[in-house]
C-alpha cells in the first residue's frame, strides 16, 4: 500500500484556483479523471482539468459500512483495499483499465451486472465534496446512511458527466461481499430469458446478475451459502465453475465480450425489463434482466429512440458512430430547459464539460 | 375569506376547478393548519382539493400569475412542519389523487397517483406476492406522494433502501403549471438524475401528481430476533457487530426502557419492561437464509452482553414483536400530554456515546426523554415527553431537541434521516450547511421556482435567518481567514 499511499494528494486549493480563473475567463474546461471514458458523451472542446492527480482514500470504516476517497483515486485502489475487508462497492462499476477514477465512475454513472439487484452508482453516493462554477468547495450529503438534509445534491452528480461541477471526493455506502455464489447457464430464445428474467424477478431468489446472449442465459446467485444452493437446484442450468463464472461477468462489465469487440457503432437502450424483444437486425446482448439491451448497428437514430422511449426507456449512442448530433436522447423541451437551468444554478458560466451532455448544456 | 384579494383569488382558481372543491371558510381551513407537528399552526387563505391534474395545474398557474405561495399536502402526517401552511398562501391538497393507477406484474411496479396511502399500495400488490418495501411507521396514513417528498424511510430501509431507491418515474407540475415526466419504466432516465434530486424535496421543487414505485417479491421467510439488554451501550455494541459481521437484517431497531414500558403498557406485546432496552431484528430471506444469519445473530448478540434473547416461532409472533415497536408513537402519546418527535442520524458507533449525552441532556433540561429508533443505520428518534399546556415546558422541549440535534452534527452525523427538515429544523441548517451551501440550494431552488412561491420558508433557511440564529457553519475551516466567515 505504501506505494500507493505516497502518491496520495489534496489538490483542492489548485484545482479551486482554476476553475476561479475559468469563470473570470470564462474558459470551458474539460474535467478528466483518467480519460478512459473520452469515447462516451459528445466531444468537449475546452482547457484539460486533470483531477486525476488529487487522490487517496480519506476515510474507511468498514464497521460502519462507508469509504470516503478523493475523485482522482483508482477504483482500483477502492478495490483492493474494500476486498480487504471482504467487502464491495454494491454497484460493481466496471474498472476499466487502471485508471478508472472515482469522480469519472460517478460521473458517468455507469453501473455493472449487480444494478437490477443492488442498485446504481447513484444509489451507493451517501455524500460529495465538489467545486460549483464559482469556485467554491461545497460538501452535500455526508457518511451516514440516511440524510435528508438539504436537497440531494450528492445523488445528482451521479451520471452529471461532469456538468455541475468537479467532483473533489464522494463517499459510498459499502456492502458486504456475499458468502457464496454461483453461475448457472441455460439455453434460451431472447424471448424466454425475458420471460425467465421477469419471472424469476418476481420471486425471492438471490439473483445478483443476468445476461443474454447467442442464445445463452447466464444468471448469478449471491448470498448465504445454502440459499445460493437452494435457489441453483430451484432454477437449474449448467453450472460454471468461479474461476468461468468471473471470467463471464467481468467481460460483461469491462466490455471485453466479443460482442463489443469492432468499430460497429454501439447503442444502449435502457428498457423497462419485461419489454419484449425489440425486432431489431442483427445481434443484441441483454443485461440487468431485460433492463438494458446493447445492439450493434448504424440504426436511425430517431427510430430507436422511438422504440426505446415505447418501452419505457430510452437509447444512448454508447460508442463510434456519428457522434455530432446528440448521442443521448433528446429531452422534451420542458424538461431539456429545466435541466439547463439547473445546469446554470451550479455552472453560471457554462465552464463545465460544455456540450457534453447535450448541446448547450 | 376576510380579504378582496382572497375573494379574488378564489375566483380565479374557481375558473378551472369547481367551487366545491375550495375551501375558504375559517372552520373549514382549520384543519389544515398544522401537520404531525401540531406545535407550529397557521391558518393558510385557501385550501383547493383538485381531483385532476388539470386542476392542480390551474392552481399552480394562477398562484405564479398573483405571486400567491403554494404548500403541497398529502395526508399531514409529516413531523417536520413541512405542510405547515403559509399565511398568504394556498394549501394544495392531493388528497383526492387516491387512485392506484396501474400494476404491472412483469415489470414489477405499480403506478399511482401521489394521495394513495403506503399501505395500499402493498396491499393491492399482495395477490401477486409482491410488496412496496419503505414502511414507515405511519403508513396506514401518509401518502406516497408525501414520502417522496421527505423520501421517507422505515423499518425496511436497512436492507430494501429509501423511498429514492424504490421509485422509477415521476409526473410532476413545475410552479407554471406545466407537467414534465422523468422516467417511464427503465433503471435510468437521459440528463441530470431529476428523479434523486425530486424526491426528499418537500414540496419545495414542484408538484407531484404521479409517482411510478418499483415492487418487490415478498421474502420467503421473515423471522425476528428479540435481543434483551440490562445496558444501553451494550445493546448499542450489539448493533455494530451485526452489521460489521456483514450481515444486513431486513430491520434493525432498538427500544429504550421507557419505550418498552409504554409500549407494554398499551399493546401487551410481552416485552420485558425491566431491560434497560431491547433490539428487534429481522431476518429475512429464503429458509436457508434465515436460518443462517438467525444462529449468527444470536452469538453476537450474547456476545455483546444480552441477557435473553427471543426468537420468533410463528408469523403471528413475529407480527407481536413488531406491534409494539410499531405503536411506539402513540403508546407514548398515553403517558405524556405531549411529545417532540426527532430525527437525527449518527455514525453507528456513537451510538452508545450519543445515547449517554441525550440522557445527560434529558437531565439537564429536567424533560424525560424515550428512545427508540432504526438501529442499523443510526437513525435516531428520541422523544422528548413534556406538557404543552405549559409555555415554558413547550420551549424548553424546542431547545433540548435543538441541541441533539446539534450533537448528531457534531458526532459526524446529520440532523435529518427521514423525516425532512420543514420548518421545525431550519435553524440547525445553518449548523449543518456552510454558507456556500445554502446559497447553492437557493440558486438551485430558483432553477424550478424563479419567484420562490413552492412551500417558502421551509427546508433551506435564509442567510439573514442564520445570522439571527447566530449559527453559521464555518467552511469546513478549509477556507482561508474563517473568522471572516461569521454571521
Ligand atoms: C456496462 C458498462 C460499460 C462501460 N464501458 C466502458 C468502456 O468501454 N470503457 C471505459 O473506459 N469505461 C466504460 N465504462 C465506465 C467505467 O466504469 C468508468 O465510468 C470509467 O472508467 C470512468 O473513469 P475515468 O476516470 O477514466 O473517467 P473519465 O473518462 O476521465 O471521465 C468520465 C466522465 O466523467 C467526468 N469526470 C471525470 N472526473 C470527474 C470529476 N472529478 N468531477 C466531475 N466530472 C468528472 C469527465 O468529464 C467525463 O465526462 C462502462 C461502464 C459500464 C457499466
Ligand atoms: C406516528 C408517525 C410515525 C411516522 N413514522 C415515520 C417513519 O417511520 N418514517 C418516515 O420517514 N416518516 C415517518 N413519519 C413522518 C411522515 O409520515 C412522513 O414524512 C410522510 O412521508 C409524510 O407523508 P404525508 O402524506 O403525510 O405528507 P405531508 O405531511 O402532507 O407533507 C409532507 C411534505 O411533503 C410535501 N408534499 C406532500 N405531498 C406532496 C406532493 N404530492 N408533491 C409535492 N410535495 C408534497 C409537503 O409540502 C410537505 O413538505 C411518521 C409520522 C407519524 C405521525
Amino acid at each position: 500500500m505504501n506505494a500507493q499511499t505516497s502518491l496520495n494528494r489534496d489538490l483542492t486549493e489548485d484545482l479551486r484556483r482554476r476553475v476561479l480563473d475559468a469563470a473570470e475567463t470564462r474558459t470551458p474546461l474539460a474535467i478528466r479523471g483518467s480519460g478512459s471514458k473520452e469515447f462516451y458523451g459528445r466531444g468537449v472542446r475546452g482547457e484539460l482539468l486533470d483531477v486525476s492527480g488529487h487522490r487517496g482514500i480519506v476515510s474507511y470504516e468498514p464497521t460502519e459500512l462507508y469509504l470516503t476517497a478523493r475523485a482522482g483515486t483508482p477504483l482500483a485502489e477502492i478495490d483492493a483495499a474494500l476486498t480487504d475487508s471482504g467487502q464491495m462497492l454494491g454497484c460493481e462499476p466496471p474498472a476499466f483499465g487502471p485508471g478508472a477514477t472515482v469522480g469519472g465512475t460517478v460521473a458517468a454513472g455507469l453501473s455493472g451486472p449487480r444494478r437490477p439487484y443492488a442498485g446504481s452508482v447513484r444509489d451507493y453516493v451517501l455524500g460529495v465534496k465538489v467545486l460549483n462554477g464559482r469556485g467554491e468547495v461545497l460538501r452535500f450529503g455526508g457518511q451516514v446512511m440516511k440524510n435528508v438534509a438539504g436537497y440531494d445534491v450528492s445523488r445528482l452528480m451521479a451520471g452529471a458527466l461532469g456538468g455541475l461541477g468537479v467532483l473533489l471526493e464522494v463517499s459510498f455506502k459499502v456492502l458486504p461481499r456475499p458468502v457464496a455464489e454461483c453461475t448457472l447457464v441455460q439455453e434460451a430464445t431472447q424471448a424466454e430469458a425475458i420471460e425467465r428474467l421477469n419471472r424469476w424477478a418476481g420471486q425471492p431468489l438471490p439473483l445478483s446478475a443476468s445476461a443474454w446472449d447467442d442464445g445463452r442465459l447466464s444468471v448469478r446467485l449471491s448470498g448465504a451459502a445454502a440459499a445460493v444452493e437452494a435457489a441453483a437446484h430451484t432454477l437449474g442450468g449448467e453450472r460454471l465453475d468461479p474461476v468461468a463464472a468471473e471470467a463471464v461477468w467481468a467481460a460483461l462489465r469491462e466490455q471485453t465480450h466479443a460482442f463489443f469487440a469492432g468499430d460497429e457503432p454501439l447503442w444502449r437502450l435502457s428498457v423497462a425489463p419485461a419489454s419484449a424483444a425489440l425486432a431489431l437486425p442483427g445481434a443484441q446482448l441483454i443485461e440487468w434482466g431485460g433492463a438494458q439491451r446493447w445492439w450493434r448497428g448504424d440504426g436511425e437514430a430517431a427510430g430507436l429512440r422511438a422504440r426505446a422511449a415505447a418501452a419505457g426507456g430510452h437509447a444512448t449512442l454508447f460508442r463510434g458512430g456519428e457522434r455530432s448530433g446528440e448521442v443521448f436522447q433528446p429531452l422534451a423541451p420542458g424538461l431539456a430547459k429545466l435541466q439547463a437551468e439547473l445546469k446554470r444554478s451550479f455552472d453560471p458560466h457554462g465552464i463545465f464539460n460544455p456540450g457534453r451532455l447535450y448541446a448547450g448544456l | 375569506m376576510t380579504d378582496d384579494a382572497t375573494r379574488a383569488l378564489r375566483d380565479a382558481i374557481a375558473r378551472g376547478v369547481p367551487e366545491r372543491l375550495i375551501l375558504a371558510d375559517i372552520e373549514d381551513l382549520r384543519p389544515y393548519e398544522c401537520d404531525g407537528l401540531t406545535a407550529y399552526r397557521t391558518v393558510p387563505r385557501l385550501v383547493v382539493l383538485p381531483e385532476t391534474a388539470e386542476q392542480a395545474a390551474h392552481v399552480l398557474a394562477t398562484c405564479h400569475e398573483r405571486g400567491v405561495p403554494v404548500v403541497a399536502r398529502g395526508a399531514g402526517t409529516g413531523l417536520s412542519g413541512g405542510a405547515m401552511p403559509h399565511a398568504d398562501g394556498v394549501v394544495l391538497s392531493l388528497a383526492k389523487f387516491n387512485r392506484i393507477l396501474g400494476i404491472d406484474p412483469q415489470n414489477r411496479t405499480a403506478r399511482v397517483q401521489p394521495g394513495v396511502r403506503n399501505v395500499a399500495i402493498s396491499q393491492a400488490a399482495a395477490p401477486l406476492g409482491l410488496y412496496y418495501a419503505p414502511d414507515p411507521s405511519s403508513q396506514i396514513a401518509c401518502t406516497i406522494g408525501g414520502n417522496v417528498a421527505e423520501n421517507a424511510g422505515g423499518v425496511h430501509c436497512l436492507k430494501y433502501g429509501l423511498t429514492v431507491h424504490n421509485i422509477v418515474a415521476l409526473d410532476v407540475l413545475t410552479i407554471t403549471g406545466e407537467r414534465l415526466t422523468i422516467g417511464a419504466g427503465a433503471l435510468d432516465q437521459p440528463g441530470y438524475d431529476l428523479l434523486a434530486l425530486l424526491t426528499g424535496s418537500e414540496g419545495m421543487l414542484a408538484v407531484i401528481v404521479e409517482v411510478t414505485v418499483k415492487l418487490l417479491p415478498k421474502p420467503q421467510v421473515a423471522q425476528v430476533v428479540m435481543g434483551v439488554y440490562d445496558r444501553v451501550d451494550a445493546a448499542g455494541v450489539a448493533v455494530g457487530r451485526i452489521i460489521a459481521a456483514g450481515i444486513t437484517p431486513g430491520g434493525l431497531e432498538m427500544m429504550d426502557n421507557g419505550c418498552i414500558r409504554a409500549a407494554e403498557d398499551y399493546l401487551h406485546a410481552g416485552y420485558p419492561v425491566e431491560a434497560a432496552a431491547i433490539l428487534l431484528c429481522e431476518l429475512d430471506g429464503t429458509a436457508e437464509e434465515v436460518a443462517e444469519d438467525l444462529a449468527r445473530v444470536e452469538a453476537l448478540m450474547r456476545d455483546a452482553g444480552a441477557s435473553d434473547i427471543r426468537i420468533s416461532q410463528s408469523e403471528e409472533e413475529r407480527l407481536r414483536f413488531w406491534a409494539g415497536r410499531k405503536a411506539a408513537f402513540p403508546a407514548v402519546g398515553r403517558i405524556s400530554p405531549d411529545y417532540y418527535c426527532m430525527d437525527g442520524t449518527i455514525p453507528r458507533k456513537e451510538l452508545p456515546n450519543v445515547l449517554n449525552r441525550i440522557e445527560a441532556l434529558s437531565q439537564r433540561y429536567g424533560l424525560p426523554v424515550v428512545n427508540v429508533f432504526h438501529a442499523g443505520d443510526g437513525n435516531l428518534h428520541p422523544l422528548i415527553l413534556f406538557n404543552g399546556g405549559d409555555p415554558a415546558q413547550l420551549h424548553r422541549a424546542e431547545q433540548l431537541g435543538g441541541e441533539i440535534l446539534e450533537l448528531c452534527v457534531e458526532v459526524g452525523g446529520a440532523i435529518t434521516g427521514e423525516h425532512g427538515v420543514g420548518f421545525e429544523k431550519i435553524n440547525q441548517m445553518c449548523s449543518q450547511f456552510a454558507k456556500d451551501e445554502l446559497v447553492q440550494f437557493h440558486a438551485l431552488k430558483a432553477a424550478f421556482d424563479p419567484k420562490g412561491l413552492l412551500n417558502p420558508g421551509k427546508a433551506v433557511p435564509t442567510l439573514a435567518r442564520c445570522a439571527e440564529y447566530g449559527a453559521m457553519r464555518i467552511s469546513h475551516g478549509e477556507l482561508p481567514f474563517p473568522e471572516l466567515e461569521r454571521f
